[in-house]
């Protein structure tokens, strides 16, 4: 909730510059003002809350109204009162909310039953509808109408900003070549498209998931074996995040997020389960380490806001930053969530992409089989990542709680995978030759392209944190913005997007408590992209500095 | 420690995980248990059961094989086509792959006898129908509101419609002595009724060739709908996935054919579609919702993410649809082939004396049985079905599953089987009602003659303990999870 933070959108162009100044102070203070803020709210709660909350309102006003009459057309960062999601922010009809995605319980602002009012339509449409569009979509946009091409568009969009391997999408495409001509339809006799066409299990075919598991045991490199019963399939990590979320808490709960975080758990944990995101935040000053410290005071926190929280969400190589948990860091985990009698959601989806010497521990390696709380532990992981394959939409849930993997096997019927992607997918995975040769291929690239990667950031004075698994770099850029502030970001990631024709994540989408951070995919690129990369990023730093 | 005990287990669970609104504790899924535990194979298994629960369109799946095979550069896991795979496997754009949609638009205007021009813009891909149906709920309602759903209807829309979102539906009651017409007057009694029960009604749901029925809407009916919604300003959903399997007059008419030539909210109005029931290709996964509001389209793009179609698919189908001529046979033989299956199953149950409703769409027809109750009641005809299932063993699906306010009508589906199935399913039929004619001239005759027929009986004790033990039995009303209203009523 204290999240909610709203965002210019529109004609991020020059005359910015011209009145960066005024608005940037002003933004500057609205930042010092809401910072302290947010912690006297989150830490006394209601007394003390209900007297700042009006005296920050009316400063906004006032904040507006000035503004407002220098130059109807500025620019201007606000933050909405986060206790009252439904007041609308005195300028909102300038500002897009950020995370973009919200429902709100509130029913629509006029009754239905008045037939003169307009169109009703529920709370999580209107909370899209208000604000235009997040940086990541707005990034999106741009990279749609104005593709990067090495040849055919080099003046285009270079995309950093998805997580996408083209690394090694030549060795899928080979083995295509080579052995799935007939794994669509068989050899025309033995399987026919009554396997494919008809209704399969909405939770996967069998085979696939012993497949499946097989992929998961080889990735991880070590004895642990999973058990195919105990995986449910859906179309993508994005439902198998959501079901895991619609069956461990109900609207109102909360789920304890440590930041920065995967953008999108805004839109798959609550959007429209009603699911609350408490934000644990990480520090650069720990390398965005996990802390227990931390998860343990915002748990208080919330419990004295009378939020109940259901459960962690961590995600192991972590995204952005590209940390992997230690051991030590997964005990202590589980010590808490056991404490604290919560589940623990840990998203594996990066684990074959781990590209150091680090050591990388799933979660199932933590929780031995007759322990009690492997009831508490849920994995989630996909294809999409580790395998390039983000088209063919599989997401896997892997479980140890019967009533979990009950509840989401029904679930699944909403987001199932498509039969014949699961028959081609089955063959492929089934080839443990073709999947070892992959996997080891695709870390020795990943590395490659990090390391040169960060090589370049450096060569330039741009440090980042070291990663040890996923497709990202997590750079520092804090001091390169024009002010300290979420308002110096987003301006930095435009001018990197319309000048350096650069598509990245800011790292406010990763609700990264530092402004300044910056979240660049490596593995979409080609050795051949990074010095023009390099060269754009160096366009945009050079009238900053 | 309270985390290893069941019950508190299960508290740490979300009431969604934990609820009974997946709707499958009710006859409809106790069929298809009976029938998975016991499937009919011709030769391994005669005496097994014979799955009519599911409406599932196999009669034309050789052509579509066929198709597959012919053009080989539509799949991206060939030698002819792996050259697109790069492209396609990363692809993972919510929007769909651009062919794909105008595939799907041409093909829904086709369907539609191209009176009308589908936008391949506003196409927008989901995880099949109940995935599509269930989007456009959390779209246009918040928890607690309500959808009015004329009945009989389909089965799972308790499921989909109401599961995750927290809505509510409210049954609109069609009567048999109308041919289950859709009347303004029953739909502005129900809409009046929850109203005065506090709920808040934001639209009406069908289903366009109309599930159970097999019914298609006309066009005054149509357009009643049309003004009772744009006069309450309140939504219609037209679910279509039967469009294509309209197989005699009257043609199927498309709500956006409808709305051409009339002066109503254009906003309003919401169409969920598949290929599922239409090309037979229910593991294809493809669900479609089409809005007429942008704001519901753009809102519904952002929450396909939560069901894409794999790309893969995508691909595929992009090539199949956008072979006319091959959609034009395929439409033309799908007809033919439904028209030929439909024709015979009700013209081989009318020889026994059993009539069922007229019906000129779908993957099944709804089959008469009042005269074979022995009161009527919805107990009376659960007992009828839990024979037809374990005796007969045939599993068609009770009316009171479709939300039906007169007991004694069933489903029956009859494109999921081949003709020898088709000719057992018969058979047995025949057998059951000659023998239930028989028992009832047999109290009179000699104990010998009882003894025999007891196998197929209607009231054996045996089945009087099993309705004891299931706790649905005893509910008085129809199984089914209720709304409000309903509760509100009894």
């Amino acid at each position: 909730m204290t999240q909610t933070r709203y965002y210019p959108t529109r004609s991020p162009e020059p005359e910015k510059e011209k009145t960066g100044g005024g608005g940037g102070g002003g933004g500057g203070t609205a930042m010092r003002v809401i910072v302290p803020l947010q912690g006297v709210v989150q830490g006394r709660g209601g007394l003390v809350l209900g007297s700042i909350i009006p005296c920050a309102l009316f400063y906004f006003l006032q904040f507006y109204l000035k503004r407002n009459r220098d130059d109807p057309d500025d620019q201007n960062e606000s933050s909405s009162p986060p206790q009252n999601p439904t007041t609308p922010s005195p300028s909102s009809e300038q500002l897009t909310e950020l995370p973009a995605l919200t429902r709100s319980l509130s029913r629509p602002l006029l009754s239905p039953r008045n037939p003169s009012g307009p169109i009703p339509i529920s709370g999580r449409v209107s909370g899209i509808v208000k604000g235009a569009e997040s940086p990541y979509y707005i990034g999106l946009r741009r990279i749609k109408e104005d593709p990067y091409d090495e040849l055919d568009n080099p003046n285009g969009v270079i995309q950093l900003g998805l997580a996408e391997n083209k690394l090694s999408l030549d060795l899928v495409k080979d083995w295509l070549a080579e052995h799935a001509n007939e794994a669509i339809l068989g050899n025309g006799k033995e399987l026919s498209i009554c396997g494919i066409a008809t209704y399969q299990p909405f939770d996967g075919l069998m085979e696939l998931k012993v497949a499946v598991a097989g992929f998961m045991s080889q990735v991880i490199e070590k004895a642990v074996t999973f058990n195919p019963s105990q995986i449910v399939l859906t179309a993508g990590a994005t439902p198998a995040i959501e079901i895991l979320s619609f069956c461990l808490a109900d609207t109102g709960n909360a789920f304890l997020v440590p930041t920065p975080c995967y953008p999108g758990f805004d839109r798959d944990l609550k959007w429209r389960t009603g699911v609350e995101i408490i934000h644990v935040p990480c520090r650069s000053a720990d390398n965005f380490n996990l802390s227990i410290t931390a998860l343990d005071i915002s748990f208080n926190q919330a419990k004295k806001r009378g939020l109940k929280v259901r459960g962690i969400i961590i995600s192991n190589p972590s995204n952005p930053v590209g940390n992997i948990l230690s051991r030590e860091t997964l005990y202590s985990l589980l010590d808490f969530a056991r404490e604290k009698n919560i589940h623990i959601v840990s998203n594996e989806i990066f684990a074959g992409s781990t590209h150091g010497n680090e050591e990388f521990v799933s979660m199932a390696e933590i929780i031995e089989p007759e322990d009690i709380d492997r009831k508490r532990v849920h994995i989630v992981y996909g294809l999409s990542e580790d395998l390039c394959l983000p088209g063919f939409r599989v997401g896997v849930i892997y479980s140890l709680n019967e009533d979990v993997l009950a509840a989401a096997k029904k679930l699944t019927r909403f987001s199932a995978i498509s039969a014949p992607t699961q028959r081609l997918l089955i063959s492929m995975l089934s080839d443990s030759r073709f999947v070892q040769t992959f996997i080891r291929a695709n870390r020795e690239r990943l590395q490659r392209m990090y390391v040169q990667f960060v090589a370049g950031l450096e060569k330039m004075g741009i440090k980042s944190i070291r990663s040890g698994g996923g497709f990202y770099c997590w750079a520092d850029m804090s001091g390169l913005i024009s002010s300290y502030s979420e308002r110096g970001e987003v301006e930095l990631w435009d001018r990197l997007l319309n000048i350096g024709k650069v598509n990245v994540t800011p790292g406010s989408c990763c609700h990264c408590i530092e402004p300044g951070w910056f979240r660049f995919c490596v593995a979409i690129l080609t050795e051949k992209d990074i010095p023009v990369v390099m060269d754009r990023i160096q366009k945009v730093l050079k009238p900053a500095n | 420690m309270e985390f290893t005990r069941n019950n508190n287990n299960r508290q740490l669970l979300s009431k969604i995980a934990t609820n009974d609104r997946h709707g499958e504790n009710t006859p409809y899924f106790d069929g298809w248990k009976a029938y998975d535990s016991n499937p009919f194979h011709p030769t391994q298994n005669p005496d097994g059961v014979i799955q009519m629960g599911l409406a599932e369109n196999q009669l034309c799946v050789d052509l579509i094989e066929k198709w597959i095979l012919e053009n080989p550069d539509a799949s991206i896991c060939t030698a002819e086509g792996v050259d697109r795979f790069r492209d396609i496997a990363i692809f993972q754009d919510y929007h769909g792959l651009e062919e794909f949609r105008e595939g799907v638009a041409k093909f829904m205007g086709r369907v539609g006898g191209n009176r009308v021009k589908f936008d391949p813009n506003r196409i927008v891909m989901s995880g099949g129908a109940t995935g599509a149906n269930e989007t456009v709920m959390f779209c246009l309602a918040d928890p607690g509101d309500a959808f009015l759903v004329p009945s009989p209807c389909y089965a799972a829309f308790a499921r989909d419609l109401r599961w995750r979102t927290g809505l509510e539906i409210v049954p609109v009651d069609c009567k048999s002595s109308n041919n289950f017409r859709i009347t303004r007057a029953a739909l502005e009694e129900a809409y009046e009724k929850a109203q005065s029960s506090n709920i808040n009604v934001k639209g009406v749901i069908i289903a366009n060739p109309s599930n159970p029925l097999g019914t298609v809407l006309d066009k005054e009916t149509m357009r009643s709908l049309v003004s009772f919604i744009n006069d309450k300003s309140i939504h219609l959903v037209c679910d279509e996935i039967y469009a294509a399997t309209v197989f005699g007059s009257p043609r199927f008419i498309s709500i956006a054919e409808i709305i051409q030539d009339m002066d109503c909210n254009r906003d309003l109005i919401h169409i969920v579609y598949s290929l599922s029931k239409d090309m037979g290709l229910p593991g294809f996964r493809v669900g479609i919702v089409y809005s007429f509001n942008d704001d519901v389209m753009n809102c519904a793009r952002k929450m396909s993410s939560f069901g894409l179609v794999s790309s893969q698919t995508q691909f595929l189908l992009a090539s199949m649809l956008n072979d006319e001529e091959f959609v034009g046979n395929f439409l033309r033989e799908s007809s033919k082939r439904l028209a030929k299956r439909h024709n015979v199953f009700t013209k081989g149950l009318e020889r026994v004396g059993i009539s069922s409703l007229k019906s000129n769409a779908g993957l099944f027809f709804w089959m008469d049985m009042r005269p074979l109750l022995k009161e009527q009641t919805v107990q009376a005809e659960l007992e009828l079905w839990r024979v037809i299932i374990n005796k007969v063993k045939l599993n068609v699906s009770p009316g009171s599953s479709f939300q039906c306010s007169e007991p004694g009508w069933f489903r029956v589906c009859f494109a999921n089987m081949d003709d020898e199935t088709v000719k057992v399913a018969l058979e047995r039929i025949r057998e059951f009602v000659h023998q239930g004619k028989e028992k009832d001239g047999v109290s009179e005759k000699s104990k010998h003659w009882r003894k025999q027929n007891l196998r197929l009986s209607f009231s054996s004790s045996r089945l009087y303990n099993e309705s004891l033990m299931s706790p649905h039995m005893i509910s008085p009303h129809s199984p089914i999870p209720q709304s409000p209203l309903v509760r509100a009523r009894t």
